[in-house]
């Protein structure tokens, strides 16, 4: 296999996994003011992705640094491309990091709502923002000789609104789910009563996405092509309504599980349609961003090929360990009990 | 101002900000560590006290220093594409390793240092610690190869229009960056060695738990003299390599205009660049600076005439940062040594205007340590890569001087803000001193 083809796939590996282990956090963030009803329950939702959060966050760095040494030129240009939607995405992330340390530093009322607001807005923003990029990515970016035609009012375009919405809800319930799985009694039930009202918004966006996708942009043409790739897509279909059917039964955890594929599958499901290409020319195909006119030398690649092959196995088994060690449920008597918690 | 000038600002605010913090999280975590490590061997409460509190400190500056290392990631891309096009086949590699090999380590086990308390084994838990600072260690070598191969570029030959990597263990074993990494890491040494030494000395100073702050304050002063000796002993070696590979900003570091054998070192000197000379040179050591150079008395040092201007650094800025800095490192050297010497000999309360200037000094590393990038990264100017790729040719094509400026503009605010925010917390909670109930975490462990 061709290392450039490799590394496409990793791409859209390390992308799939960071939206789906930082959409629950995102989520859990958006949904915190909401479900946690005092302080207790607040600190139990930011306890309950304390340990992990920041790990997470980690995928996206990988991702951003893989997409650098792997494919530099899309690097450039998707980052400079993007200034503006980018910058309010790193203010959003580097609040969301800060509140969670900050907010318990104080026995202030004021000051932990101002934190608690700022958890919210730094989770919905970067939610928002991560589905318009890859909408418009997509979609294509305005793109030609001359360079780049858009701005942040172009990327906010309806399909790559569209996309927006879909990520922000996806990441809601499966913010939901994680947190019906993570806390006990009136908290948990509220959580997943929350994933289950907003399931069928999802279902509904998502079905508006499909279908919208036929329209503006040109994803299936590979599903054309290779009929058998039908299996992402459906995969994703498939989880979408587990997650409806196992909350149902009270399978929580089987739900939370079905959110997951179905987060990892939308996101290969858009890739997969891109092949080649990392970000397409809706202008002019000529001046799309493919993996093999944007990618590192094939040197680069082996070495990087070598070092991710080696790292990463050793990453995702210290991972699951970790998601081990805390495994169990979060009370409030434990949160309060804890000085070294969030 | 244009695209450039701005750019360039951001790049400095951002990582100047973000270089308040990581030097603290290299030494802290190491320090924090080896209490830990010292509770575990002995038992001995008063090291799981120290965990605690310098813990709580290191993990306020800590969350900081992670959260604004995004935005140096994200910049490449955003402010240098043209760079990043340029060089991205070998730059981009040590930042996706560092990511790789480190950030996730880092990441994955501060959880579980600051959640595990009571789910994790007592020795897991020290590992835990001990692998966040290695890992905070090794970003630092992975980021700084990176910056060494933009000061002094290796393992790579022009082609296809960029520079395209062709000797990967060049670029690792890359002496300039070798060094920048000793330099530096030692450097974070020093911060936090002076930093747990000024906090002790506030509270020994009130007699605030004297045990505790004299046990912290000795063991800080052992680590401070061997990191302050280092950093000079690294620091000269590095300097060498400066003059070997960069004579335009070593020319600036010293303000040294004409080409000469057997420089010497004027103590007092300010640069003239208008007139391209020192204004005045005062107490001059002869030959010092070709002995400093390169480790013989009568080596010919390149002057900056030599250069057209058009390819010479600011002088004045580079020369300044680099004598203060200088400066510092010695000064560093000697209260460490007095430091040592009270605190073995357990006497340190009777030194009040000692404890004092040890509370006031907490800053001086910190200086130390943004002038000396002030050097490293002014003084390669007017290039990005060193004599491969200039500054100006390397910036983004696609980005607006509105973009930027608004950019500049909320960073600016978003920084002030939680830099504020965050030393207002470190010094509350510093002066808070040691929580004595400690229940909550010598509950037996689980695993």
């Amino acid at each position: 296999m061709e290392l450039q083809i490799l590394w496409f796939v990793l791409w859209s590996v390390l992308w799939a996994v960071y939206f789906m282990l930082d959409g629950f956090v995102l989520g859990s963030g958006m949904l915190h003011v909401f479900l946690g009803r005092n302080d207790g329950e607040r600190r139990v939702i930011i306890n309950s992705v304390g340990p992990v959060w920041d790990g997470n966050e980690v995928w996206l760095i990988t991702a951003g640094g893989a997409t650098f040494a792997a494919f530099p030129t899309t690097y450039a240009l998707m980052f400079s491309y993007l200034y503006t939607a980018l910058l309010l995405l790193l203010f959003a992330l580097i609040i969301r990091g800060v509140s969670f340390e900050f907010r318990g530093k104080e026995e202030n009322a004021l000051w932990k709502q101002t934190w608690d607001s700022a958890i919210l807005v730094s989770s919905f923003l970067p939610a928002l923002l991560f589905g318009v990029a890859f909408g418009n990515i997509f979609a294509g970016l305005p793109m030609d000789a001359a360079g780049y035609h858009g701005s942040l009012i172009y990327l906010l375009n309806p399909y790559g609104l569209l996309t927006g919405v879909l990520f922000v809800l996806l990441f809601l319930v499966h913010g939901a789910l994680y947190l019906s799985v993570k806390t006990v009694d009136d908290l948990a039930r509220r959580s997943q009563a929350a994933a289950d009202k907003i399931w069928p918004a999802l279902l509904v966006v998502a079905v508006l996405f499909l279908g919208y996708t036929k329209f503006a942009t040109r994803l299936y043409e590979n599903y054309f092509t290779a009929p058998y790739l039908l299996v992402v897509p459906l995969l994703a279909v498939a989880a979408l309504l587990g997650i409806r059917i196992l909350s149902a039964k009270g399978n929580l955890l089987g739900a939370f599980a079905c959110s997951c594929v179905t987060i990892l599958m939308v996101v290969f499901t858009g890739i997969i349609g891109l092949f080649p290409n990392l970000i397409p020319s809706n202008l002019d195909p000529a001046h799309s961003l493919t993996i093999f006119n944007s990618s590192s030398s094939p040197y680069t690649l082996k070495i990087m090929t070598v070092v991710v092959l080696l790292f990463l196995p050793i990453v995702i088994g210290y991972k699951i360990w970790v998601y081990r060690v805390f495994r169990a449920k979060i009370t409030v008597e434990e949160v309060l009990g804890d000085k070294q918690a969030y | 101002m244009d695209v450039l000038t701005l750019s360039r600002l951001q790049f400095a605010i951002t990582s100047m900000f973000h270089f308040i913090f990581v030097p603290l999280t290299l030494g802290l975590s190491m320090m924090v560590a080896y209490m830990e490590t010292r509770y575990l061997r002995s038992g001995d409460e008063l090291y799981l006290k120290m965990t605690k509190f310098w813990g709580k400190l290191f993990l306020i500056n800590f969350a900081l220093g992670v959260v604004t290392g995004i935005t140096l990631e994200f910049q490449f891309g955003m402010n240098w594409a043209e760079y990043s096009k340029y060089v991205g086949d070998i730059f981009g590699a040590p930042l996706a390793i560092e990511a790789t090999m480190a950030f996730f380590l880092e990441s994955v086990f501060i959880g579980v240092w600051i959640f595990g308390w009571n789910k994790v084994s007592k020795r897991t838990h020290a590992v835990s610690i001990w692998l966040v600072a290695i890992a905070t260690n090794l970003s630092g070598f992975w980021i700084l190869l990176a910056n060494g191969w933009m000061q002094h570029p290796v393992g790579y030959v022009l082609r296809n229009g960029r520079a395209e990597m062709v000797d990967f263990m060049a670029m690792v074993t890359n002496p300039f960056g070798l060094l920048k990494f000793g330099h530096q890491i030692v450097s974070g040494y020093t911060v936090a060695a002076f930093f747990v030494m000024g906090v002790s000395a506030w509270h020994l100073l009130r007699k605030n738990q004297p045990d505790f702050f004299k046990t912290s304050f000795r063991m800080a002063a052992s680590f401070g003299l061997v990191s302050a000796l280092l950093v000079a002993l690294i620091g000269d070696f590095h300097a060498v390599e400066v003059a070997k590979t960069q004579p335009a900003k070593f020319a600036a570091m010293e303000s040294i205009w004409e080409t000469k054998h057997g420089v010497g070192l004027n103590l007092f000197l300010l640069p003239d660049e208008e007139r391209e000379c020192n204004a005045f040179e005062r107490l001059c050591i002869p030959n010092m600076v070709s002995l400093l150079a390169f480790h013989t008395p009568n080596a010919e040092i390149k002057g900056l005439k030599e250069f057209p201007k058009s390819e010479r650094p600011p002088v004045t800025p580079v020369f300044l940062s680099f004598r203060v800095m200088v400066g510092l490192g010695t000064l560093f050297i000697l209260l460490a040594l007095v430091a040592v010497f009270l605190s073995r000999r357990g006497t340190l309360e009777n030194y009040p205007l000692f404890l004092t200037l040890m509370l006031y000094a907490i800053p001086l590393p910190y200086i130390a340590n943004q002038l000396g990038w002030i050097v490293s990264e002014m003084g390669r100017q007017p290039w990005i890569v060193y004599g491969v790729l200039k500054t100006s040719d390397a910036v983004s094509k696609a980005i607006t001087t509105p973009q930027v400026l608004g950019s500049l503009i909320g960073f600016t605010l978003l920084y002030a803000t939680l830099g504020f925010i965050d030393i207002y917390l470190l010094a509350k909670f510093a002066r808070k001193g040691p929580d004595d109930d400690l229940s909550a975490i010598i509950k037996p462990g689980r695993i």
